[in-house]
C-alpha cells in the first residue's frame, strides 16, 4: 500500500493535496451550525450532476417531445420519478443551502479582508447558479416554463436601442421556440455545469489559502504554536469530516422527506401551472417565477420609472451584494462584537429579503405593490446604513437619518398622485416601514449610546 | 447548538404539512382514496366510456393502469406462481381489452395492452368543433388538483347563451359540453339571497348520491393518472426516514467520539 502511494506521489502530489486540503488544513475549532452549508452546497452540486446525467439519458430537448419525455421519465423509466424529484427538489435545496451559506458570511463578516476574493468567486457561483436554474426550468416545456422564460428573456428587451436584437439573438427565433429550448438545454447540461464546477474549485482553493473565518471573526493564523500550527485550529480531517457527515444526515432527512412525501412542496418546488404543456396562446392566470428568484422579481416590479430602470435595479440588487467587502469598512468581522444597531440592521435586511420573496409569488394588489416598493427601499438602504456603520465612533447618525429620511420623503412626493386613490392611501401609511427601519438602525444608535457600543474582540476564539 | 439544529429542521419540515394540492376557493373536498382499487377501476371505466372520445391520456399505458388498479396483465405481477399466475394474468388481460380498449391498431385489431391511451378524436377537427382541441388529461390531476376536478364535474348548468347549451360555475364559459348529462340530468342556476346555487332541474339515470360516487371515482382515477408514483413513494419514504435516523445516530456518536478531546 505504502509502495503504491510512493509510486503515485513520485508522479502526482496525492499526499501533498490530501494534507494541504484535509488532514493538515487547520480550521477554527469553534464552527457552529451555520458552517454546515458550505459542504452541503457541494453535496447538492453532486446530487444535481448525477441525477442530471440520468435525466439526460431519457429527456428529449425538442419542443414536440420535451413535455412527453418528462412524463415518460415519470412513468415508464424505472425509478425515473425518483431521479426527476431528486433533480427538481435539488434545485430548490441548492438555493436554500446557498442563501444560508451567504447569510453566514454576512453575520460573521466572512467577506472582509483577506477573504474578498472568496466572496467574489462565491457571488460568481451564485450568478452561474441562477442562470443554470433558469435554463433548467425551461426544459420540462410546461406552460409556466414557457411564460417564465418569456418574462426573463424579455428583460433583455428593455436595454435601449439594441434590446430587441439581443433578445432575438438569445432566443434564436422571434418567439420562444424549439431553437430556444435546444440551446438552453446545451447550456444547462454542458456549459454552465463546467463553469460551476470550475468556480467551486477556485472558491475552495482561494479559501484554503486565506483560511476559514469563524463565528468570532478572529484570525486563527495570528497565534501559532512552535510547530506553526494555529492554537485554535484543528485539522479539517477527521474533525470536520465527521461533523459534516452528521449535517449531511440531517440534510438528507429533510431532502428525502420532501421527495417522498411532497415533491411539489405545495406548488413552490414544482408549480401547478407547469403541469400542462407550453402553449404560446394561453397565458397562465398568474405568472410567478420559482421561489428562489422572487426577491429580485419584486425589486424589478417595484421600480416603475421605466422597464430598463427596473432591470437595472434588479441586477443592481445582486451587484451590491458582491461589493459588500468594500461597502462595509468596519474592522470588526463578527456581529458578536459589533453594535446592537448593526445586528438590527442585518436582521431587518434578512426579514426584508424574505418579505420581498413572499411578494414575488403574490399577485399585484395596491397594498402589496406598495409593500414591494417599501421593501425595495429598505433593501437598497441597507447597504448605505452598513457603510455608515463602518465608523460608528465618528459617523453622525442623526444627520444621516435626516438625509436618508428626506430622500424617502422626496421619492414619496414624486410618486404621490392623489388621483390614484388606492395607491396614494398606501403611500401615506406605508412610509412607516422605511422610516421605521432608519429610526432603528440610525436614530436609535445616534441617541441611545448602548446601541452603538462595540465589544472588544478576543484574541482567541471562544467556546 | 443542538437546539438550533432541531429548530432549523423543524422550520424546514413545517411546509411539508402544507403540501396538499391547493384547489381554490369554496371547493368541496373530493375525499378520494388512491388505494381503493374498486374506485380506480370504476373511474377508469367511466373515463374510457365518457371522456376518452375527446380526451386522451397519452402519457399512460393500459397495462400500467391495469397493474395499479389491481388487475395486473403480467404473470410476474400477479403475486401467484406457475399456471395460476398465467391464468390470472390472461383473465385480467381479457377484462381490460374488452372493457377499456375501444381503439384499434393499423390492422383493425384492438390496441395492444402496452399501447398509450390515445384518444381517437382528430385534433384539427376537434379544434374546429370546440374552439380549442380538448386537452390531454395525463397531468390534469396535478394541474388542477382533485377537489377542482370533483367540483367541476358537478357544476354544469343549463345556459342557453352558450353554444353547447351549458355553462359551469367552476370553469366559467368552458368549451366542453355536459358529457355526463344522461347520468346526472340537467341542473339550473338559481339566484338566492346568499349568491347563486345549483339545483337539479331534470333528473338523469342516476340519483345524486350515485352520481356523486361516479364523479368521485373519476376524480380518483384522474388524480392517480397524474402521478402514478404517488401510490408507492410514501412507502419508500418511510424506509428512507428510518434508515436516515439510524445513520444520523451513528454519525453523531462517531462525531462525539472524535471530538471528545477538543475543548
Amino acid at each position: 500500500m505504502q509502495g503504491l502511494l510512493n509510486w503515485i506521489d513520485a508522479r502526482f502530489p496525492l499526499t501533498k493535496v490530501w494534507n494541504e486540503h484535509l488532514a493538515e488544513y487547520y480550521a477554527p475549532k469553534n464552527f457552529n451550525f451555520w458552517y454546515f452549508f458550505g459542504s452541503l452546497a457541494l453535496l447538492v452540486l453532486v446530487i444535481q450532476i448525477v441525477s442530471g446525467i440520468f435525466l439526460t439519458m431519457h429527456y428529449k430537448p425538442d419542443a414536440e417531445m420535451a413535455y412527453a419525455s418528462v412524463e415518460y421519465i415519470m412513468r415508464d423509466v424505472p425509478g425515473g420519478w425518483f431521479i426527476r424529484y431528486m433533480h427538481s427538489t435539488g434545485a430548490s435545496a441548492f438555493f436554500i443551502v446557498v442563501y444560508l451559506h451567504m447569510f453566514r458570511g454576512l453575520i460573521y463578516g466572512s467577506y472582509k479582508g483577506p477573504r474578498e476574493l472568496v466572496w467574489l468567486i462565491g457571488m460568481a457561483i451564485y450568478l452561474a447558479l441562477m442562470a443554470e436554474a433558469f435554463m433548467g426550468y425551461l426544459l420540462p416545456w410546461g406552460n409556466m416554463s414557457y411564460w417564465g422564460a418569456q418574462v426573463i428573456i424579455n428583460l433583455f428587451n428593455t436595454i435601449p436601442v439594441i434590446g430587441s436584437d439581443v433578445s432575438t439573438w438569445i432566443r434564436g427565433d422571434y418567439v420562444i421556440a424549439d431553437a430556444t429550448l435546444n440551446r438552453l438545454f446545451a447550456l444547462h447540461v454542458a456549459a454552465l455545469p463546467l463553469v460551476l464546477v470550475a468556480l467551486v474549485f477556485v472558491h475552495i482553493v482561494a479559501l484554503h489559502v486565506v483560511g476559514s473565518n469563524n463565528p468570532d471573526g478572529v484570525e486563527i493564523k495570528k497565534l501559532k504554536d512552535e510547530n506553526g500550527i494555529p492554537l485554535d485550529g484543528i485539522p479539517f480531517h477527521p474533525y470536520y469530516t465527521v461533523k459534516d457527515i452528521v449535517g449531511v444526515g440531517v440534510f438528507l432527512l429533510v431532502f428525502f422527506a420532501i421527495i417522498f412525501f411532497g415533491p411539489e412542496m405545495g406548488g413552490y418546488f414544482l408549480e401547478h401551472a407547469n403541469f400542462e404543456p407550453a402553449n404560446p396562446l394561453k397565458t397562465p392566470e398568474h405568472i410567478a417565477p420559482v421561489w428562489y428568484f422572487t426577491p429580485f422579481y419584486t425589486v424589478l416590479r417595484a421600480v416603475t420609472l421605466s422597464p430598463f430602470m427596473g432591470t437595472l435595479a434588479m441586477f443592481g440588487a445582486i451587484v451590491l451584494l458582491a461589493l459588500l467587502p468594500w461597502i462595509d469598512g468596519n474592522p470588526i468581522k463578527s456581529w458578536r462584537y459589533r453594535s446592537k444597531a448593526h445586528t438590527i440592521n442585518i436582521l431587518l435586511f434578512a426579514a426584508c429579503f424574505l418579505v420581498l420573496g413572499y411578494l414575488g409569488v403574490k399577485p399585484v394588489i395596491p397594498m402589496l405593490k406598495e409593500l414591494g416598493t417599501r421593501m425595495t427601499e429598505i433593501y437598497f438602504m441597507f447597504f448605505i446604513v452598513l457603510w455608515i456603520h463602518s465608523k460608528p465612533g465618528k459617523a453622525n447618525f442623526v444627520m444621516w437619518f435626516l438625509i436618508l429620511a428626506a430622500v424617502i420623503v422626496g421619492i414619496d412626493l414624486f410618486r404621490y398622485n392623489p388621483e390614484a386613490t388606492d395607491d396614494a392611501s398606501q403611500i401615506v401609511w406605508q412610509w412607516i416601514f422605511p422610516i421605521g427601519y432608519l429610526a432603528l438602525t440610525l436614530l436609535l444608535p445616534g441617541v441611545v449610546k448602548s446601541f452603538n457600543t462595540e465589544k472588544i474582540v478576543p484574541e482567541r476564539v471562544t467556546s | 447548538m443542538r437546539k438550533k439544529v432541531i429548530a432549523f429542521a423543524a422550520t424546514l419540515l413545517l411546509p411539508v404539512s402544507l403540501m396538499a394540492n391547493s384547489g381554490g376557493e369554496n371547493l368541496e373536498p373530493a375525499n378520494i382514496d388512491l388505494h381503493d382499487h374498486k374506485s380506480l377501476q370504476n373511474g377508469a371505466k367511466y373515463f374510457v366510456n365518457y371522456c376518452m372520445g375527446c380526451h386522451g391520456l397519452k402519457a399512460s399505458r393500459y397495462n400500467r393502469i391495469a397493474k395499479d388498479m389491481g388487475l395486473p396483465v403480467n404473470p410476474k405481477q400477479t403475486g401467484k406462481t406457475g399456471k395460476e399466475a398465467d391464468q390470472v394474468a390472461d383473465a385480467n388481460a381479457k377484462l381490460i381489452t374488452e372493457n377499456l380498449i375501444f381503439t384499434t391498431d393499423e390492422e383493425g385489431k384492438p390496441s395492444s395492452l402496452g399501447s398509450l391511451m390515445l384518444s381517437s378524436i382528430p385534433p384539427k377537427d376537434a379544434a374546429k368543433w370546440f374552439g380549442a382541441p380538448p386537452p390531454d388529461l395525463s397531468t390534469v390531476g396535478r394541474l388542477r388538483g382533485a377537489d377542482w376536478i370533483y367540483n367541476y364535474l358537478k357544476s354544469f348548468y343549463l345556459d342557453p347563451k352558450r353554444p353547447t347549451g351549458v355553462n359551469n360555475t367552476v370553469f366559467k364559459n368552458v368549451g366542453m359540453p355536459h358529457v355526463l348529462w344522461e347520468l346526472q340530468g340537467w341542473q339550473k342556476l338559481e339566484e338566492g339571497e346568499h349568491g347563486h346555487h345549483l339545483v337539479l332541474d331534470k333528473p338523469g339515470k342516476l340519483s345524486p348520491e350515485e352520481y356523486d360516487v361516479v364523479v368521485r371515482d373519476l376524480t380518483n382515477f384522474l388524480t392517480y393518472v397524474g402521478e402514478p408514483a404517488q401510490l408507492v413513494r410514501k412507502k419508500y419514504g418511510v424506509f428512507a426516514m428510518i434508515l436516515l435516523v439510524i445513520f444520523i445516530g451513528v454519525a453523531y456518536a462517531m462525531k462525539k467520539e472524535f471530538w471528545k478531546d477538543i475543548h
